[in-house]
């Protein structure tokens, strides 16, 4: 038989999400908000798994455009040329640029195909109940939520280049449609990991195997 | 630091008569929720979680008045980030001046607004209200005081903790000025210095935050 951890959900007590103060489960006011923050209390993140979905499949979604539209459009000596995400890496690759060639395309590329995967893996396992490496899950759910912020850096290139080359005809650049579907990839990703509750992984372990 | 195990034995629950007064010896791991008494650790020891691997508990070797001047040079630093210009760019005998906020107008005029308010967001208003918080938040406290509200802008103040963007940005401005390179002359202007100084002072803020002090001293009334 397997030993039953003591979790705080089984003493009876509730951890607040954003003070980390425990808070009796039986004894909230009339509100349930942490006595400490005011924060409002849930064992879990509410609606969880949903919402962590629902942010993921608006990502993978989102993700087309963001890779098929260009995210800025130079326009230079008459001539005019629209860049989307990839040839942008590719154009720092010809240039020579390839260790910066090799960071945008793991922040603007890597980084959210790793990361929308990751989250669906995560879904995935915690709706079959899996048993299986709850620790390396909990750390693949903790690194995906720290990195998923240095995507940012294509939205903060186009920002960059749109205020300083704005030379008239010679040289204007403007940011185009698919920075606005990148930057949203971005954010649902970021919300996705923020609505999920890495605690379901280890709820699963308590329960017997339901799928093998 | 050796990782926490719950072999100590916690307060028996079978009877359904845990005290709010017990609560406050606990400590549940935020990833896994397993219980733990709460350890005493000296400054510099790092509690973690013997199940998952989360950092439970990390006490700060100094006091509050070293956040609070940690947070007042990034203060500094941030007003003069944001009121010199970032970079020149000289290209066929014309001069273009760009700042952080430059890149929001150019976005919000283009009709990109959605971009425009992310930007604005991750760089300034994020960065902004987590250095015044700290101080908000702290300098009371350091004085034994609270300020009204203080509970409510602290946790404001961790929620917007992955939307303070502003060391990304900094490696945004990098590879700007690369792909600007054979286009047109780069220099940097006052704010890429104090703007690289204010990202150390940042993340200096925030490793020297002791979140769990800061809660305690905010749950007494200081």
């Amino acid at each position: 038989m397997m030993e039953v951890p003591s979790t705080a959900t089984a003493l009876g007590l509730i951890l607040c999400h954003d003070c980390k103060r425990l808070n009796d489960a039986r004894n909230l006011g009339a509100h349930g908000l942490c006595v400490r923050c005011g924060s409002r209390l849930h064992a879990r993140k509410p609606e969880s798994l949903a919402r962590t979905w629902a942010l993921t499949l608006t990502a993978c979604l989102l993700y087309v455009p963001a890779n098929v539209l260009p995210v800025m459009t130079v326009l230079m000596t008459g001539r005019s040329e629209a860049d989307t995400i990839l040839s942008g890496v590719k154009a720092l690759l010809i240039g020579g640029m390839w260790p910066l060639a090799l960071l945008v395309f793991f922040a603007s590329i890597t980084v959210p195909v790793l990361k929308l995967l990751v989250l669906i893996f995560l879904l995935l396992s915690v709706q079959m109940k899996s048993h299986w490496r709850p620790r390396e899950r909990t750390v693949l759910y903790r690194l995906t939520e720290t990195i998923g912020r240095w995507s940012m850096i294509d939205i903060f290139v186009i920002a960059i280049l749109v205020a300083l080359v704005q030379v008239g005809a010679l040289a204007t650049i403007t940011a185009g449609p698919g920075a606005v579907a990148f930057g949203g990839v971005v954010v649902s990703t970021m919300l996705a990991a923020i609505s999920f509750d890495p605690r379901l992984i280890w709820d699963a372990m308590e329960k017997p195997h339901e799928v093998d | 630091m050796s990782p926490l195990t719950n072999k100590t034995p916690l307060p028996d629950a079978g009877g359904g008569t845990l005290l709010q007064e017990q609560a406050h010896s606990l400590l549940a791991c935020p990833d896994c929720d397993l219980v733990f008494p709460l350890p005493c650790l000296s400054p510099g020891e790092k509690a973690r979680c013997g199940r998952c691997g989360a950092v439970l508990m990390e006490p700060k070797s100094h006091g509050f008045d070293y956040s609070i001047a940690l947070a007042l040079t990034s203060l500094l630093l941030f007003v003069l980030s944001n009121t010199f210009p970032l970079l020149k760019l000289q290209i066929a005998g014309r001069e273009q001046i760009g700042a952080i906020m430059t890149g929001v107008h150019a976005l919000y005029d283009q009709g990109f607004w959605e971009i425009a308010f992310l930007v604005l967001l991750v760089t300034i208003i994020a960065p902004l209200f987590r250095i015044i918080s700290v101080l908000y938040v702290l300098l009371p406290l350091w004085f034994g005081r609270r300020l009204v509200g203080a509970a409510h802008i602290f946790r404001w103040m961790e929620i917007l903790r992955p939307w303070a963007m502003s060391e990304v940005f900094m490696l945004g401005i990098l590879v700007a000025m690369v792909k600007l390179g054979d286009l047109a002359t780069i220099q940097p202007g006052v704010a890429l210095y104090s703007f690289a100084g204010l990202i150390l002072f940042m993340a200096a803020t925030d490793a020297s935050l002791d979140d769990g002090a800061i809660w305690v001293r905010l749950e007494d009334g200081a």
